[in-house]
Formats: structure tokens, C-alpha cells, sequence
């Protein structure tokens, strides 16, 4: 197994977890977490694949996994104050009781 | 790779695990910043030292600080007494279960991969920065926007309520002084009359 195996294997394996956590957690919070560690994957996969390709010196997967950084910090501020609006109304965080556009 | 890697991959895995599994979500945040921790050690060893550090300072230090204070407005810091998972959560593991076979078959059976792998590349914190304002400056202009517009959004949505509802409250605070004599005078004569 070459070393880019390795890296991709372990970002598969943490985008499962992520992708687990997401889907099967109650918390909205845990879901927001589980959301991180999936985009953390991808950006593992970036640089796994910059690091052990042809053209490293061209720096694109340094670029793209700090741009994708940045838009996941915003995404983490927006869906946090988004938890704490619902929680607000609802004075629940609870993912199972905020149903009201369920057909 | 050397057996360094692979105890940091290990890390980083369970403390993903434990995040995505653990009752109490203060735990969780913490196991969250122990599994980031590895993340970045992994850029370390990948020759991506800025992201490395990058990585540190936003996820451990700002994304962390962010879910810990999330979980205190939301006052979600015990664990609760019902079932921390959704209801159909065995159909998740195995969508999450399948989603990995699928992806680690991918990788193992290949012909994309390369076989050899290059040298470490040198990247200096000053080539970053000259990539960043000549070949890469519109998308960082463009971050900078969608980074303004995602605070004054997070800064909006997270508002106690809205303008309207505020004169409101402000309306009962200047209406309370006036009423509460009126409410001790009332208990007197209901106490006084027996």
C-alpha cells in the first residue's frame, strides 16, 4: 500500500464517522460536528493528493484547503446561530421535534 | 509511511469516533478538537506546514470555542436521560458503512494512483503568500465577501428577536414601573379583606 493509500484510506474511514455521526445523531450541534469532520476528510484529501502528485511546486491543493477552511468557519458560525434561533423558538435542539415542514 | 503516521491517523480516527459517539456533548466538542489535533499533525507530516497551523488555529481554537458555546446557550451541556440517536439510525450505519466499503474499494483498486511517490516539496510561507495575491487573488477577495456576508448573516439570525418585537419588550419594561404599585396595593386589599 503506497503512502497516498494510506492517506486516502484514513480520510474514507473519517468520512464515515463524520457521515455516521450526521445522519444517526439526535443533537444538532453533533450533526454540525459531524458536518466539520466530513469537510475535514476532504480537505485531508486535497492535501494527500497535492503532496504525492505530480505537480506539487503549483501549491493548488494548499489553496483549495485554505479557501475551503475559511468557508467552513462560516459555515460553522451560520449553523450554529441557526441552532440557537431554533432553540430559541422551540426550546428544543432536539433534531427528532423540529418536524413543522414534515408532509 | 512511517509508523508515526499511522499512530496519528489512529488518533485522529477514535477521537472522530468518540465524538460522533459519546453522550455528553461537552465530551464530544472536547474529543471534536483531539481528533482536529490530528488532522493537523497529518498536514504536518504532509509537507503542508501553513495548513498544518491553519488548521490548529481555526478548527481547534475558533470552531471548538464555537460548538463549546453553542452548547452553553443551548443549555444541552448534561447528557439527557432518552435515546441520543435518531430513529432510524441502523439505516444510517449502514448508508455510512457502504459509503466506506465503496470508497476504500476505490482506493485499493485503483489505476489512477501513482505508484512512486515524489519528494517532500519546500513550500515557504512567502510562496503561499505570492500565490495568494497574484494567481489566487480573486478567490481570496471573494472569501473576504462571503466571510463579511456570513458574519452579518450568523450575527442576524442569532439577534435576540426582531426590531418590532423589541419596541415591544421595551414598551412592557416602561409599562411595569407604572402597573407593579397598582399589583402590592391589590395583594393588600386581597390579604386585608379576611
Amino acid at each position: 500500500m503506497t503512502p497516498l493509500q494510506t492517506c486516502l484510506l484514513v480520510s474514507a474511514l473519517l468520512f464515515a464517522i463524520g457521515f455516521a455521526g450526521a445522519v444517526t445523531r439526535r443533537h444538532a450541534i453533533l450533526v454540525l460536528i459531524g458536518i466539520e469532520l466530513m469537510l475535514n476528510a476532504a480537505n485531508l484529501n486535497f492535501i494527500a493528493f497535492w503532496r504525492f502528485g505530480p505537480h506539487p511546486e503549483a501549491l493548488t491543493g494548499i489553496m483549495f484547503v485554505l479557501f475551503s477552511m475559511a468557508l467552513a468557519g462560516a459555515e460553522a458560525a451560520v449553523g450554529l446561530a441557526l441552532v440557537i434561533a431554533i432553540y430559541r423558538h422551540k426550546k428544543t435542539s432536539n433534531l427528532d421535534e423540529v418536524k413543522d415542514l414534515k408532509g | 509511511m512511517s509508523s508515526f503516521f499511522i499512530i496519528t491517523g489512529v488518533v485522529t480516527l477514535l477521537g472522530a469516533a468518540f465524538a460522533m459517539s459519546l453522550r455528553n456533548l461537552v465530551h464530544c466538542a472536547l474529543a471534536m478538537a483531539i481528533a482536529f489535533s490530528g488532522v493537523a499533525a497529518l498536514y504536518l507530516q504532509l509537507a503542508a506546514q501553513f495548513v498544518g497551523f491553519a488548521e490548529i488555529l481555526v478548527y481547534v481554537g475558533a470552531i471548538a470555542i464555537l460548538i463549546v458555546f453553542a452548547i452553553l446557550l443551548t443549555r444541552s451541556g448534561e447528557a439527557p436521560e432518552q435515546s441520543v440517536l435518531t430513529s432510524g439510525w441502523l439505516a444510517g450505519i449502514a448508508v455510512s458503512a457502504l459509503v466506506f466499503t465503496v470508497l476504500g474499494w476505490a482506493v485499493l483498486n485503483s489505476s489512477a494512483i501513482p505508484r512512486q511517490t515524489s519528494p517532500a516539496p519546500v513550500v515557504t510561507v512567502k510562496n503561499i503568500g505570492d500565490a495568494l495575491m497574484t494567481k489566487f487573488v480573486l478567490p481570496l477577495e471573494i472569501i473576504g465577501l462571503v466571510l463579511t456576508i456570513a458574519l452579518i448573516g450568523a450575527v442576524l439570525i442569532a439577534l435576540k428577536e426582531g426590531s418590532q418585537s423589541k419596541a415591544d419588550d421595551e414598551g412592557l419594561k416602561m409599562k411595569k414601573p407604572s402597573s407593579s404599585p397598582s399589583i402590592p396595593g391589590s395583594q393588600f386589599s386581597t390579604g386585608g379583606r379576611p
